[in-house]
């Protein structure tokens, strides 16, 4: 076990010198020209927010609903099916009534792979709903499939509109990735206060233009919105005569007239056209400028509006017509996000943390080495030096794949540092037994080396496993904990059976004649 | 070189009642106080603030948040002189502005000098899906260790060193029923290591078992164990010392956020040194253990 050939202490060295480059290049500016990564610090130590979203599907199930209404009524009208009450129900589920005579015909209508109404049948091999059907009543549900496909589809959207509204916020490297099927991550490093992207993505932004009728109770068509202020309530048409989606940009300016801050927008083509006929037509109505179901105001049209561009007036001030006008540019979100989890630290309480961890560190390092030392003198020495590549080595690896450090991976350093000396312990423990019966230490030191072999890795494997499942369930600052746990152990593992192994096959080559006690 | 030599198995007997002691009491503590669960997974809100005003005393501040009307509300000193940790136990569903109202309602009933250095909100639903991660971890891990060791050892080993570590996990945890300690993502960071721990320092015991079961064939277990501890004892107790001082500077110089954690962690280092010697060693004996145990199972 002693034996190392001139390769494979070139080797080592070369390993060890390598990453002992990479950890130092997080420090100072050597090497920075040729090794440019760097360890990330988590949120926890840099300051930061971690923000969880979930969409809220429910609104998005409903719309896609009252679209199948349509397509069914459509459908039915084409292939001459009779139905009656033709609903959705709970808003989860459509019901119609079929003539008896005319079940057998409607099923196989549903169950036609090719069917318009089974768009999903070749990509899932299953139908878009699930058919339910008793005595002469189907009922409608979205399959599991079906509702996959829509969670998906506006988790999709929304992810986009969420990065579009964090972009125009310009924070410093967001981080926006989809968590499950219905959720988003978003991190934002060096954000101290969320409380604008918070408050940026928390409105969907459906904006929709619409007249505002002068009926005095509510009909089909109509219905009763308040302002924002909730000041008044009018009846609205439900008819759109624009919406978000024909906006093309959108700035905040100042009416120079009034010296009110203003909304103006620009429409595009189809917008435009609709905009200029509904004004040309509409002149001495209300137009209702109605965002997320409250309107902001309601301008009485003085003329047509042919242009393709206009404002928005309200009760804005310069930050919330920024903030509105950036929302329209972005677009509309598919459906309203909740903030389910919120984490964010201050940069004051990241750099406290930072200071406490690599203070902690350094005291716990000094005393396990001064420990050591004590106990095995020069042994103790070769464990100590083993420990100072063991960092490096933990550091530079953390450093080669731009691993992420959290607090409580500054703690999974130093326990690694006040564990990693277990396995030179056990070692040298053995060395000590096999000396009492072997004289010549050379044999003894290998015995010793090789005889608590298994124990060395058992006991590592055991950590190694506790860390690896920390990995795969834990999250953030966690996670964080089990990357500097896990890949402490295959550090020292390297340390004690290549670093320290060489440094005590010198030690005790060089001192052969002495027969002194460890 | 004198050689340690203390009889451990003189008191296996009375050391098993002890822990069986332990136990009992932690799982009654743990049935019936239960464990304080943090906003992880209890759900709600957690601030923590600095304030510049010296003069700020904590039941003024107290005050001023009861005065807010947020349910169940605690306030304590956090580390250092002026900073203070806030926790509402209720979150308002879906109020964006939650935090930021907090902080002008005590600015207008205290004055602008406060800063929040940490805010940590936590739904509902996702504090149900955290402790159900943590406790899937925990049991996993486990799982996976008996697992790891039923294929190194036979199974009176597995059944030793499971129980061990069982025994570690339960008594750490009643302990911080006991103290009303706060139970976060980190107490569970610490329950798993300390499950690595634990099994760490008894499998390098049960080595050494096995290698003097094949070397020594007229020793009883009974004493063989003993045996086996001691020429590890040594090597059990450095590495104790060198954990727990490692562990100590992060206790002491740490944070505040790590407190618990390496809390946790001292526990089960010390519980973990235990168990190794007086949990997993007198089962082997219980359920006799002998040469024959690792002979027949290697022919297989």
């Amino acid at each position: 076990m002693l034996y190392f050939s001139k390769i494979r202490i070139s080797l080592i060295c070369l390993f060890t010198i390598i990453f002992t480059i990479f950890a130092l290049s997080n420090f100072t500016n050597f090497g920075k020209n040729i090794f440019k990564k760097k360890i990330n610090l988590g949120l926890d130590l840099q300051g930061g927010s971690y923000l969880l979203l979930e969409i809220d599907n429910k609104p998005v199930i409903e719309q896609k609903l009252q679209n199948t209404l349509l397509v069914l009524r459509k459908y039915f009208k084409k292939k001459d099916v009779k139905y009656q009450n033709l609903k959705i129900r709970k808003k989860q589920f459509i019901v119609f009534d079929i003539n008896f005579d005319e079940v057998k015909k409607t099923k196989d209508l549903f169950t036609d792979e090719n069917s318009d109404i089974n768009p999903y049948y070749n990509q899932f091999k299953s139908h878009q709903f699930d058919l339910e059907i008793e005595n002469n009543t189907f009922k409608l549900e979205f399959s599991k499939y079906g509702l996959i496909q829509i969670k998906n589809s506006s988790l999709d959207q929304a992810l986009e509109i969420v990065r579009r509204r964090i972009d125009e916020v310009g924070t410093n490297e967001p981080n926006i990735v989809k968590r499950g099927n219905n959720r988003i991550l978003v991190e934002l490093p060096g954000l101290d206060d969320p409380m604008r992207i918070k408050n940026l993505l928390g409105k969907t932004a459906n904006l929709t233009f619409r007249f505002i009728v002068k009926n005095t109770e509510e009909t089909f068509g109509v219905e009763t919105l308040f302002f924002e202020d909730e000041s008044e309530k009018v009846l609205v048409s439900k008819r759109i005569v624009i919406s978000g989606e024909n906006l093309i940009d959108s700035q905040p300016s100042m009416d120079n007239q009034t010296n009110q801050t203003v909304v103006t927008f620009n429409l595009d083509r189809v917008g435009a056209k609709r905009f200029g006929k509904a004004t040309k037509t509409g002149i001495g109505k209300r137009l209702a400028i109605v965002l997320d179901g409250k309107i902001v105001s309601a301008p009485v049209i003085q003329s047509a509006i042919l242009g393709g561009s206009g404002q928005i007036r309200g009760k804005f001030t310069f930050q919330s017509a920024t903030d509105l006008a950036l929302l329209l540019r972005s677009g509309a979100l598919p459906a309203p996000l909740n903030i389910i989890e919120e984490r964010t630290v201050g940069p004051g309480l990241g750099q406290d943390s930072i200071d406490a961890g690599i203070f902690a560190l350094l005291i716990g390092f000094l005393l396990v080495i001064i420990f050591m030392f004590f106990k095995y003198r020069i042994l103790g020495l070769i464990a100590n030096v083993t420990l100072i590549f063991n960092l490096f080595l933990l550091l530079g690896i953390l450093t080669l794949f731009e691993a992420t450090l959290t607090l409580p991976g500054i703690a999974g350093i130093i326990l690694t540092v006040g564990m990693a000396v277990d396995a030179n312990v056990l070692i040298f423990e053995r060395i000590k037994e096999e000396s009492n019966n072997e004289k010549n230490k050379i044999i003894a030191f290998d015995r010793g080396y090789t005889k608590s072999k298994t124990a060395v890795i058992d006991a590592n494997i055991t950590t190694l496993i506790a860390a690896i499942i920390l990995f795969l369930m834990g999250s953030g600052p966690i996670k964080g904990f089990s990357i500097t746990l896990g890949v402490g152990i295959f550090t020292t593992l390297f340390s004690v059976y290549f670093i320290a192994r060489l440094l005590t096959s010198i030690y005790v080559s060089k001192n052969k004649a002495n027969e002194g006690s460890i | 070189m004198e050689k340690i030599n203390i009889s451990f198995n003189r008191y296996y007997k009375l050391f098993n009642l002890v822990s069986l002691f332990l136990i009992v009491s932690s799982l009654l503590l743990l049935s019936f106080k239960g464990l304080n669960y943090g906003v992880d997974f209890k759900g709600g809100t957690i601030i923590e603030l600095r304030t510049n005003d010296n003069s700020l005393t904590i039941s003024k501040l107290r005050q001023s948040f009861t005065r807010m009307n947020l349910g169940d509300i605690s306030v304590k000193e956090f580390g250092k002189a002026n900073d203070y940790l806030v926790k509402v136990e209720k979150k308002e569903d879906n109020n964006i502005n939650f935090t930021s109202e907090i902080k002008q309602k005590l600015e207008e009933s205290v004055g602008p000098v406060f800063n929040f250095r940490r805010v940590e909100s936590v739904g509902p639903k996702v504090s149900t899906e955290l402790l159900r991660s943590g406790i899937i971890a925990i049991v996993l891990s486990l799982a996976a260790m008996l697992f790891y060791i039923w294929i190194r050892f036979e199974w009176q080993f597995s059944l030793g060193a499971i129980l061990a570590v069982f025994h570690d996990v339960v008594i750490t945890l009643g302990f911080f029923s006991l103290f009303n300690l706060e139970i976060n993502l980190s107490i569970v960071a610490a329950v798993l290591t300390i499950v690595g721990y634990s099994m760490n320092d008894t499998v390098v015991i049960f080595d050494r078992v096995r290698e003097n079961l094949n070397k020594f064939s007229d020793i009883k277990i009974f004493d063989l164990t003993n045996i086996s501890i001691n020429e590890t004892l040594s090597r059990t107790i450095i590495t104790s010392i060198t954990t727990l001082l490692a562990l100590l500077s992060i206790y002491f110089f740490g944070g505040e956020v790590l407190k618990g954690f390496s809390l946790a962690m001292i526990l089960g280092v010390i519980f973990g040194t235990y168990s190794s010697i007086y949990i997993a060693n007198p089962v082997l004996v219980y359920l006799r253990v002998s040469q024959k145990t690792i002979i027949k199972e290697d022919k297989n």
